[in-house]
C-alpha cells in the first residue's frame, strides 16, 4: 500500500512542509486570543511530518528530524511542569500567570503571558507524540533494508 | 542540620558522578562529611537545649520536616556518623578501589544521611519518609555483588520484608494524624491520645519497628542480609539500619508504654527473638552469620529495655546500645580483617591465627569479652544496669517484667556461650589442624578502625562513670525520669550474682554442649514461610492475569461497554425526572439536522462494511460530522482540535491496519451476534438518555461565565478555551500531556519488543 511514490505528495510534501510548519506556529502563538493553541499547533505540525511520510516514508522523515522525538516529548514535559512550578518558588500557587508587556523596536508592543510557556510545551510534546507513533508503527524493518 | 543531611546527599552524588574516576578523593570526602556531622553533633549536644528545625510542606496534614536534635538524637548522630566514618575507611582498604567500590562509597554515604535524619526526626512523618530512604538505599548495599543471585535475593528480601513494615508504620502514623491530629513525639507525650484506634495504630507501628529492627517473626532477613560485604553488615547490624526499630521504639515507649497490648508485643517479640538468635548463634560456623544472629539477639534485648517504658530500664537500653554498636562493629571488621588476611572466616577450619595476628587476637578478645559482658569491658557495665533495671521492673508492670527479666537472662547466658565460641573458634589454635596460610598483612587502613573501635570498649568499661554521665541527657530527652549511672564494680548485689552466673553457665553452654544439640530442628523457619508468601502472591498475580487478560480484543470492549452502559443505567434509574427533557430542543438550524442525518447514515453504513480500512475512513467522517457540528454551535476551537484529530486517526489506522487482515472475521454465530448488538444498542441509548438528563440538570450558575470574566484581567487571554487549558485547568492539561507521552513511549516500546521477539523466535508461540 505504501511501496510507490506518488508525483503529487512528493511535490505537495516539498512545497508544504515548511508552510505547514509555519501555520502551526502561527496557530500556536495565535492560541491565547483566538481559535488554536498549543494542542492544535501541535497537531498541525505533526500533519507536515505525517505528510513527509506518506511522501517519503519512515526514511525521509527520519532524515528530516533535527532531534529525536522522544527528546521533544521530554523537554516539553519538562517545560510544561517547570512553567507550571516556577510560581510556587516565588511564593504563588502553582500555574499563576505572570503578564509583561514588551516594547520591541520596528514590531512595536509586544505582550508577553508566562502561560504561553506552557503552551509551548504542550506543542513539543504533542509533535513528539506523533512523529514517535509514525516512527514506530510506520517503520517497516524490511522496506528500511531494500 | 538539613544542611548537613543535604551535604550527604550532595557528596554522595558527587561520589557518584563527576568522582567516579577518583574513588579515593570521593571517599576521603565521604569520610570528611561523616567527621564534620559528628563535631556537629558533638557541640550541640554541649550546648544543652535541644536544637530543632522545621520545613512545612502540607501544614493542614501536619506534613513537613521536622527535625530535632537531642540528647537521644546527639547520640545517635555520634554513632552513626563515628562509627560510619571508620567503617568507610576501613572499606577503602577492603574493597579493591573500583567501580563496584565507588557504588558502595556513594550509597554509603547516602545511607548514613539517611539514618542521621531518621534520628533526628521530630516526627512520625518526617521519621517515614526517612525511614523508606534507608530501606531503599540498604537494599541497594546489600545487593552491593549484583553478579551473585544469593546477595540478590537477599537484598529483595530485606527491602519486601522493610518495605512492608514501612507501608505498616505509614498506616499506624496515618491513624495518629487522624485520631490524635499530629504525629509529633513532643506532642503526643504532651497530649497522650487513648483508644481502640490508638491501640491499633501502636501495634502497626510495632510491626514496622519489627520488620525493621528484625523482631520475631520478622528476624530472617538480617542473617541473609550476609550476602552483603562485611563493612555493609558491620554499618547495618552495629549502628545502623536494625537500630531504625529500636529508635521508633525508643521514642514511643516513654509515651505509650503503659498501654497493656504494647508491652506484650514489646516482651513477647523481645524474648523470642533472644532465644532464637542465641541459639541460632551458637549453631553457626561462618563467623559472619554467628554475629548475625547474635544481632538478632541483641536487638530483642534491646527491644525489651526500650520498649518496657521503665525510666531505669530506658537508661539501661540507652547504655546497651552505645556498648552495642561499638564491639559489634569493631567484630565485624575484625572478622572481615581476618577473613581479609587468611581468606576464610569459618571458625570450624580457621586454626592458631592468633599465633600470627597477636594484637588482632587481642582487640577480638575485648570486643568479644564485651559483649559477653565480661568485667572490665563496658559491656559489662551495661549488662549489669540492665540486669539492675529489669529486677526492679516488675515492680511497675507486673508479670510481664519478670518475663523480661528471664528471657534477658537466658539470652545473656547465650551470649556468653557464642561470644566464647567465637573467640576460640576465631582466633584460637585446633589441636590436630594445620595452621591456617596467611595470604598477605593486613593494612594499616584496615587495623587501625578495628583497633580504635575495639579499644573504646575497653576505655569505656575502665571509665564507666563519666560515660554513665554523659548518657544522662540522651536518657532524660527520651524521658525526663530516666536516669542512672554506670559504674566497674557494683559490689555484691543480685544483678552481679545473676552476672556471674550467666557467665559460668555461659562457659558451660560454650564448652560442654555439643553442636548437634543447638542446631535447631525446627523445619519451619521465617525463610520458609516468607518462600511460601512470596511465591504464591506471584503465582497468584499469573493465575489472576491469564484469566483476566485473555487476549480477545472483542472481550475487552464488550467489558468496557457493558461498564459503560451500568453506569450510564445506574445514573438514569437514580436521576430520572422527566421534566429534566422537558425543555429539549431538537434542533436550531437545518444545517444541524442534515449533518446529524448524514452522520446516522454513515454510522449505520459502518455496521455493514467489511474491509477495515474503509470502516476507518467512514468513521473519520462521522467524526469530522461532529466538528461541523462543533463549529455551528460556536465552538472554533473544538472544531479544529476535532479535525485534528480526526485526520491524525485516520493516519494511525492506516499505519495499523497494514498488519491486519484487510476484512473483518465474521462473527461466529447468530448468539454473539445478537449479544454484541444488544450491547452496542444499550450503550448508545442509554448514554444519550444520560447526556440529555445530565444537560438539563445544571443548578448552579455555569463556571463558564465566571472563567469568561476573569480570563484577559487575570490570564492576559481573549480565546477563554486556550486560557482555561493552559491557566485556570492547567493542572488538567498537564495530567493529560503527560498521558499522551506515557502512550508515545509505550507504543514504542511495544512495537519494539514485538519486533525482537519477532526476530529472536521467527514468530509467537
Amino acid at each position: 500500500m505504501m511501496g510507490r511514490t506518488s508525483v503529487v505528495l512528493d511535490e505537495a510534501d516539498r512545497w508544504l512542509f515548511r508552510v505547514i510548519l509555519v501555520v502551526s506556529l502561527f496557530v500556536l502563538f495565535k492560541g491565547h486570543n483566538a481559535p488554536g493553541g498549543g494542542f492544535a499547533g501541535g497537531l498541525i505540525a505533526g500533519g507536515a511530518f505525517v505528510l513527509r511520510y506518506l511522501a517519503g516514508g519512515a526514511l525521509r522523515l527520519r532524515r528530516t528530524l533535527v532531534f529525536p522525538p522522544l527528546a521533544g516529548i521530554g523537554v516539553g514535559l519538562f517545560v510544561a511542569g517547570a512553567t507550571a512550578m516556577v510560581p510556587t518558588l516565588l511564593g504563588d500557587p502553582a500555574l499563576t500567570s505572570s503578564i509583561t508587556t514588551l516594547d520591541v523596536p520596528v514590531i512595536g508592543t509586544i505582550k508577553v503571558v508566562s502561560s504561553s510557556l506552557f503552551d509551548i510545551g504542550v506543542y513539543l510534546l504533542v509533535v513528539g507524540v506523533v512523529i514517535q507513533i509514525l516512527l514506530s508503527l510506520g517503520s517497516d524493518p524490511l522496506e528500511e533494508r531494500r | 542540620m538539613t544542611l548537613l543531611l543535604a551535604l550527604h546527599a550532595l557528596v554522595a552524588t558527587l561520589m557518584l558522578s563527576a568522582l567516579r574516576r577518583r574513588p579515593r578523593l570521593g571517599a576521603s570526602l565521604g569520610v570528611a562529611v561523616l567527621a564534620i556531622t559528628a563535631v556537629y553533633s558533638a557541640l550541640a549536644g554541649t550546648s544543652g537545649s535541644p536544637r530543632g528545625e522545621s520545613w512545612e510542606w502540607v501544614p493542614a496534614l501536619g506534613w513537613g520536616v521536622h527535625l530535632r536534635l537531642d540528647g537521644f538524637a546527639v547520640m545517635m548522630v555520634l554513632i552513626v556518623s563515628v562509627l560510619g566514618a571508620l567503617v568507610l575507611a576501613y572499606a577503602m582498604s577492603y574493597f579493591d578501589l573500583d567501580r563496584r567500590f565507588v557504588r558502595f562509597a556513594g550509597i554509603f554515604v547516602l545511607f548514613a544521611g539517611a539514618m542521621n535524619g531518621l534520628v533526628m526526626s521530630a516526627d512520625l512523618f518526617t521519621m517515614f519518609v526517612f525511614w523508606e530512604v534507608t530501606s531503599v538505599t540498604s537494599f541497594l548495599l546489600i545487593g552491593l555483588n549484583d553478579e551473585s543471585p544469593v546477595a540478590r535475593l537477599a537484598a529483595l528480601r530485606a527491602l519486601l520484608v522493610t518495605g512492608a513494615g514501612g507501608l505498616c508504620l505509614l498506616a499506624g502514623l496515618s491513624l495518629f494524624q487522624i485520631s490524635a491530629g499530629t504525629t509529633s513525639f513532643v506532642a503526643l507525650a504532651a497530649n497522650t491520645p487513648t483508644g481502640a484506634l490508638i491501640d491499633a495504630a501502636l501495634v502497626l507501628v510495632l510491626i514496622g519497628a519489627f520488620t525493621k529492627s528484625a523482631q520475631f517473626p520478622f528476624h530472617f532477613w538480617l542473617p541473609g542480609a550476609m550476602a552483603a560485604p562485611t563493612p555493609v553488615s558491620a554499618y547495618l547490624h552495629s549502628a545502623t539500619m536494625v537500630k531504625a526499630g529500636i529508635v521508633l521504639i525508643a521514642r514511643m515507649a516513654p509515651i505509650f508504654g503503659d498501654r497493656e497490648v504494647w508491652q506484650w508485643l514489646i516482651v513477647g517479640a523481645g524474648v523470642i527473638t533472644m532465644m532464637i538468635g542465641g541459639t541460632r548463634a551458637l549453631g553457626q560456623t561462618d563467623a559472619k552469620l554467628l554475629l548475625a544472629h547474635s544481632t538478632v539477639s541483641q536487638l530483642g534485648m534491646l527491644t525489651i529495655l526500650f520498649g518496657i517504658g521503665v525510666p531505669i530500664a530506658t537508661y539501661a537500653g540507652v547504655a546497651h546500645l552505645l556498648a552495642h554498636a561499638i564491639f559489634k562493629a569493631g567484630l565485624f571488621l575484625g572478622v572481615g580483617m581476618v577473613d581479609h588476611s587468611f581468606g576464610s572466616r569459618d571458625i570450624s577450619v580457621l586454626s592458631a591465627v592468633g599465633r600470627r595476628m597477636r594484637l588482632a587476637m587481642v582487640m577480638g578478645g575485648l570486643a568479644a569479652a564485651s559483649m559477653a559482658g565480661i568485667i572490665p569491658l563496658f559491656g559489662f557495665a551495661t549488662k549489669e544496669k540492665s540486669l539492675a533495671a529489669l529486677l526492679k521492673t516488675p515492680e511497675y508492670v507486673g508479670v510481664v517484667g519478670s518475663i523480661a527479666l528471664i528471657g534477658v537472662v537466658v539470652g545473656s547466658m547465650l551470649t556468653v556461650g557464642y561470644s566464647i565460641r567465637l573467640f576460640v573458634g576465631m582466633y584460637g589454635t585446633k589441636p590436630n589442624a594445620t595452621a591456617t596460610e596467611l595470604h598477605h598483612r593486613p593494612t594499616f587502613g584496615l587495623f587501625i578502625p578495628v583497633y580504635v573501635i575495639s579499644l573504646a570498649s575497653l576505655v569505656f568499661g575502665l571509665w564507666p562513670s563519666g560515660v554513665g554521665r554523659l548518657l544522662d541527657a540522651p536518657a532524660a530527652s527520651l524521658d525526663a525520669k530516666a536516669a542512672g549511672e554506670l559504674v566497674l564494680w557494683p559490689g555484691f548485689n543480685v544483678a552481679f550474682v545473676l552476672s556471674v552466673v550467666i557467665v559460668v553457665v555461659g562457659v558451660v553452654i560454650a564448652r560442654i554442649v555439643p553442636m548437634r544439640l543447638i542446631v535447631s530442628r525446627i523445619r519451619v523457619t521465617g525463610e520458609s514461610i516468607f518462600g511460601v508468601l512470596y511465591d504464591g502472591l506471584l503465582e497468584f498475580s499469573r493465575v489472576a492475569t491469564s484469566r483476566i487478560q485473555t487476549g480477545s480484543l472483542v472481550a475487552y470492549v464488550g467489558v468496557t461497554m457493558l461498564v459503560i452502559a451500568a453506569a450510564a443505567l445506574a445514573g438514569v434509574i437514580t436521576g430520572f425526572d422527566s421534566t429534566l427533557l422537558g425543555d429539549i430542543v431538537l434542533f436550531d438550524t437545518p444545517t444541524q439536522l442534515v449533518i446529524v442525518g448524514a452522520m446516522s447514515v454513515l454510522a449505520l453504513v459502518v455496521v455493514f462494511i467489511e474491509q477495515r480500512f474503509v470502516a476507518a475512513l467512514v468513521i473519520g467522517g462521522v467524526g469530522l460530522g461532529c466538528a461541523a457540528l462543533f463549529a455551528l454551535h460556536g465552538a472554533p476551537d473544538l472544531a479544529l482540535t476535532q479535525v485534528l484529530v480526526e485526520t491524525m486517526t485516520i493516519v494511525v489506522f492506516l499505519l495499523v491496519l497494514r498488519h491486519l487482515p484487510e476484512r473483518f472475521e465474521p462473527a461466529p454465530g447468530w448468539t454473539p451476534r445478537v449479544l454484541r448488538v444488544g450491547i452496542s444498542v444499550a450503550v448508545g441509548g442509554l448514554v444519550a438518555l444520560f447526556a440529555a438528563l445530565v444537560s438539563g440538570a445544571r443548578s448552579g450558575p455555569s463556571s463558564g461565565i465566571e472563567f469568561a470574566a476573569r480570563s484577559l484581567p487575570e490570564a492576559g487571554g481573549r480565546n477563554i478555551v486556550n486560557v482555561i487549558l493552559v491557566d485556570f485547568r492547567g493542572f488538567d492539561t498537564f495530567g493529560e500531556i503527560t498521558v499522551l507521552a506515557v502512550t508515545a513511549l509505550g507504543v514504542a516500546n511495544l512495537v519494539k519488543m514485538a519486533r525482537r521477539e519477532k526476530s529472536v523466535t521467527g514468530d509467537r508461540p
